[in-house]
């Protein structure tokens, strides 16, 4: 019994000391713990807080409404308005045709939604959402919604489309959006406009979209959002608001610009109506035209060829980016040029056999009216359109002082118009030539550039702003299209400032010399009469004709005999009234044969609805281009009149 | 009248152990409450577990040692015989064998060895006279490897942890020689490679990321990671209750079980850690002072085995949780949801406080 209560004390003790053991090691480990816990939650605290934040924070922008473009009328030519697509991640889709096809059940895909839907997604990467369908109504968004479940990675988003309400109407000059591609992006990064654009899908592609961009597009909003692991949006913890983009009131007025179109018929070509005290461009038409509508959400390939391969161009923005050679409307320029330079001063007078010769040379250049015009004075030759006088001073002021006095004009170099893309055209020297070719110029060069041939080419709104400077003796002024901003949250509206772009000091006797030649043209006699028929103002103008194809020494040109498309380019220049001008218009119809027929009375249906409020009376009979051949005379009820000889030609 | 009965309710209940029990489970309802989005249906269920937890303590807490200890042999054997049909008839849930269908409920057998290792081993000591020579070391350390090996075949590799510990620890207490214990150390160290063979992937997987959480963010190594980052950005007094980040915004996985010390720890930051540490360290210190206190071998090694058992879920957890052991399936005691762990882990406190209201019964 002692033995065994000494062996059980024996055994307490020992156990006493392994549990005191243990108490011991339940104690340092737990200082272990105590010591790992203040590690994390003291020493290395910020570090773990930033962890927490950067898990849960996300910023999540929220992009701007796009401004609207409106007429100055107020018309609206591009506004915003909210559609449902149905857009799907390719990434987070394990069998996209499989998916395309489940849904193609519930809502129509059409097999140019497939194609758009491929396009965009080779343009973009792989985890952002492309739609597959756009424009979903009501139904379809339900019968949709009811099946989401099946479909993780497609989802019904409402996203804010821009749309053209007026469609074709001005296409080129409002121009499109587009999703933003690569090279946009490239672009925006250089103008470090980049984080402006998170969030955003679409980006100005051409026109005023293009050129007023930061303008239209406003600045992003950003919310902070706490989010879950899976991503998604829990709260929202601040936000600043998006500054939805400006407004842009532009200077055209979308009437006009309708009766300019509809003018055009069938007709290939560009007008740009401007006025020349305030450089405001009235109208801008480039024909054919096509819808933006088309382009907002991706082009599919078929209409895109259709666009792109069709031999009517209708994608150039012609008004900008064609050239032409001026032909005669040339003429008034070097006109000032010979006036400006003591040449050709009053009374001086040439008599006009029909042809000019240079010195040592058997080469005739012809005159348009290969009887000649008899004695030419300054005035009359512009009026007659006498392309012996020209020749003649051409050569006599030399292409030098020729080139740089009209280069004051405009031609050469761009108007700075507020759209992108603008053509410089060409106005030639000896330096340019010996550039360009690696060969001298000839002085034959220089006299065919005195009636607008040669290598002289314009665009139609270097035309337009020659002409409205002229118009507004010599005073340019800068040529735009946005008129004012109305800036989206303030309202405030900013009316842009008018720019006068150059003074050219011209005398105001030469002034009046040209001014009275020209308005001469629409009067009986001059080479656009018709044009002038019945105006209850006075109209100053001046046609031309492009030549496509070369005519050999000796050939006549007969139009009926070439294929259309070989047939010379009309051109028209004019404004109005005379005395006081608000208008100053180019017209280029794209092998209209003379600029006097096709051209004016199209120049003439704007003025008139400009200048007087006329809205031209509906065609009568829609027989292709014949319609557009007389149709001031038909309008005004002046067809018996009969047409002046010279008014066929040139 | 109703005096005495409560009196005699409440006679085999330590108020010591009673008061710490009591204010970990409350610490426990209201981490849960945040943990699992304020959810009042976890809190019901939970409650219901601790009502459940808390009547098996009193049944355990009103047996005498002596009847415990005669049940400890049937009770393993019973264990046993269940691992076994687990292993040959048991149901699959998440790649795991673990449970028995009964066809009107299912039960982890494993669950039962829990409390039945610790009495066995215990058992089995007290009936050596005199002091323990190798041979009782070498059948103990059968008994406890048989179960354990079953049980990781499952495999429940957090149970079979905790099981070895408790099986251990009577080992340890009982006597086993330092020199046997560092020989097994040695021969565990040496065998390591023979054992890494034997781990499933999954768990090689977990020991691997321990090593480096970073390598699978977002895979194995994510639920360290954001434990980690939970804690870390807690900071000294936490981001306060019902304002983890982590916690609330479904960043901790796991978070009503495994890792409820991770949402603890965001929101009460190191005061609140320390706080929790406390506790258990107060229920830790008493289950050792009644292991010494015992009267019985029994009574003393199943005490101290307990105990110590209830250190190591802690310790485990915390530290896994924490980032410093590896990702085991270990519940935090007392706090993480769950009916299986609160049961056991009361039950085994039950039996703390009938063996200390038991002994002046004795004779001495």
């Amino acid at each position: 019994m002692r033995a065994e209560l000494k062996n059980f004390q024996h055994e307490q003790y020992y156990f006493k000391l392994r549990l005191g053991f243990t108490g011991f090691v339940v104690l340092a480990l737990f200082s272990l713990l105590a010591l790992r816990f203040s590690y994390l939650q003291i020493k290395q605290y910020k570090h773990y807080q930033t962890l927490a934040e950067n898990n849960r924070i996300s910023l999540v922008p929220i992009v701007p409404n796009r401004g609207l473009i409106l007429d100055k009328n107020g018309v609206v030519l591009a506004h915003n308005f909210f559609v449902y697509t149905l857009e799907i991640t390719p990434s987070k889709v394990d069998n996209l045709e499989k998916t395309i096809s489940e849904i193609s059940k519930l809502v129509e895909v059409s097999s140019l939604d497939r194609k758009r839907f491929n396009k965009l997604r080779e343009e973009s990467r792989n985890f952002e959402s492309v739609p597959i369908r756009t424009h979903l109504n009501e139904v379809e968004a339900a019968s949709f919604a009811v099946n989401h479940y099946r479909f993780p990675g497609v989802e019904i988003k409402s996203r804010l489309f821009r749309h053209y309400p007026l469609g074709k109407l001005g296409a080129h000059m409002v121009g499109y959006i587009g999703r933003i591609n690569d090279s946009d992006l490239d672009n925006l990064e250089k103008k470090g406009d980049l984080s402006n654009y998170k969030g955003s899908d679409h980006v100005g592609k051409s026109g005023i979209e293009q050129s007023y961009e930061r303008q239209l597009h406003g600045t992003t909003g950003f919310q902070q959002v706490e989010i879950d692991a899976d991503g998604r949006a829990v709260r929202v913890l601040s936000s600043t608001p998006p500054v939805p983009g400006s407004n842009l009131v532009l200077t055209i007025d979308s009437k006009i610009q309708e009766i300019a179109e509809t003018a055009f018929g069938e007709h290939r070509g560009a007008l740009i109506a401007i006025n020349p005290k305030t450089g405001e461009v009235l109208s801008y038409v480039s024909q054919p035209t096509f819808d933006p509508n088309m382009f907002v959400d991706g082009i599919d390939v078929e209409n895109w060829k259709l666009l792109n391969d069709s031999l009517d161009k209708p994608l150039i923005n012609r008004p900008i980016r064609g050239i032409y050679p001026p032909g005669s409307t040339f003429k008034p320029f070097v006109a000032m040029a010979g006036l400006e330079n003591d040449k050709r001063t009053p009374p001086f007078s040439i008599s006009d056999p029909g042809y000019f010769t240079l010195a040592n040379s058997v080469h005739k250049y012809r005159d348009w009216k290969p009887t000649g015009h008899g004695m030419v004075d300054m005035q009359r030759a512009i009026t007659v359109s006498c392309d012996t006088f020209f020749y003649g001073l051409a050569l006599e002021l030399g292409i030098d002082k020729l080139a740089s006095f009209v280069s004051h004009f405009n031609f050469g170099r761009k108007t700075g118009i507020d759209i992108q893309g603008e053509n410089a055209g060409l106005l030639p020297t000896p330096e340019w030539k010996m550039h360009r070719y690696k060969q001298p110029w000839y002085q034959g060069e220089t006299v065919i550039i005195g009636i607008g041939q040669g290598y002289t080419l314009v665009t139609p709104l270097q035309l337009a702003q020659a002409t409205a400077t002229l118009a507004n003796n010599g005073v340019a002024m800068k040529p735009h299209l946005v008129a004012k901003i109305q800036k989206s949250i303030s309202n405030e509206t900013q009316t842009l400032p008018l720019v006068i772009q150059d003074t050219i000091p011209l005398k105001p006797e030469n002034i009046d010399i040209v001014k009275r030649g020209m308005i001469a043209v629409t009067q009986p006699g001059g080479t656009a009469a018709s044009v002038g028929a019945n105006a209850a103002y006075t109209i100053a103008a001046k046609t031309g004709t492009a030549q496509v194809i070369g005519i050999k020494q000796n050939a006549k040109y007969n139009a009926s005999s070439i294929d259309e498309r070989h047939r010379d380019h009309a051109l028209f220049i004019a404004y109005a009234p005379a005395e006081d001008p608000t208008i100053a218009i180019a017209v280029i119809v794209e092998n209209g044969n003379h600029g006097g027929t096709t051209a004016g009375p199209i120049a003439r249906k704007v003025m008139d609805y400009y200048l007087l409020g006329k809205i031209p009376a509906p065609e009568q009979a829609k027989d292709g281009q014949n319609t557009m051949v007389k149709p001031s005379n038909s309008t005004l009820g002046t067809a018996t009149q009969p047409m002046p000889e010279e008014e066929l030609h040139d | 009248m109703i005096n005495q009965l409560l009196k005699q309710f409440v006679k085999h209940i330590d108020s010591f152990l009673m008061v710490c029990l009591f204010f970990t489970l409350i610490v426990g309802l209201f981490v849960l409450y945040s943990a699992s989005g304020q959810s009042v249906t976890r809190i019901y269920g939970q409650g219901v577990n601790i009502v459940i937890a808390l009547s098996f303590m009193w049944v355990a807490a009103n047996i005498a040692p002596n009847q415990l200890e005669r049940a400890a042999l049937p009770l393993y054997v019973f264990g046993v015989l269940l691992l076994i049909a687990v292993a040959l008839f048991g149901s699959i849930s998440h790649g795991a064998q673990r449970w028995l269908n009964l066809g009107f409920t299912k039960i982890q057998p494993s669950e039962i060895m829990r409390i039945a290792m610790p009495m066995m081993l215990a058992w089995y000591f007290s009936k050596q006279e005199g002091k323990p020579k190798m041979a009782d070391f070498a059948i103990g350390g059968l008994l406890l490897l048989v179960p354990v090996a079953l049980i990781m075949k499952q495999p429940d590799l957090g149970t079979a942890l905790l099981i070895t510990a408790s099986g251990f620890y009577v080992l340890f207490l009982a006597g086993l020689s330092w020199k046997l214990l560092l020989g097994s150390i040695v021969l565990f160290a040496a065998s390591t490679p023979i054992l890494w063979s034997m781990l499933h992937d999954y768990q090689r997987k977990r020991i691997e990321i321990l090593l480096d959480p970073t390598q699978d963010p977002l895979g194995a190594g994510y639920h360290t990671i954001q434990a980690i980052i939970a804690i870390g950005s807690g900071g000294a007094a936490g981001k306060g209750w019902l304002n983890g980040t982590q916690a609330q915004l479904d960043f901790l996985p796991e978070r009503t079980t495994d890792f409820i010390f991770a949402v603890f720890g965001e929101e009460f930051g190191l005061l609140g850690n320390l706080l929790l540490l406390s506790l258990f360290t107060l229920i830790i210190l008493r289950g050792l002072i009644i292991a010494s206190q015992a009267q019985s071998t029994f009574a003393r090694l199943l005490a101290g085995s307990i105990t110590l058992t209830f250190f190591t879920y802690a310790f485990v957890n915390m530290g896994m949780v924490s980032g410093i052991l590896p990702v085991v399936g270990v519940p935090l005691p007392l706090i993480s949801y769950g009916g299986t762990s609160m049961v056991s882990l009361c039950l085994s406190l039950g039996i703390l406080m009938s063996i200390h209201t038991h002994k002046k019964l004795v004779a001495t």
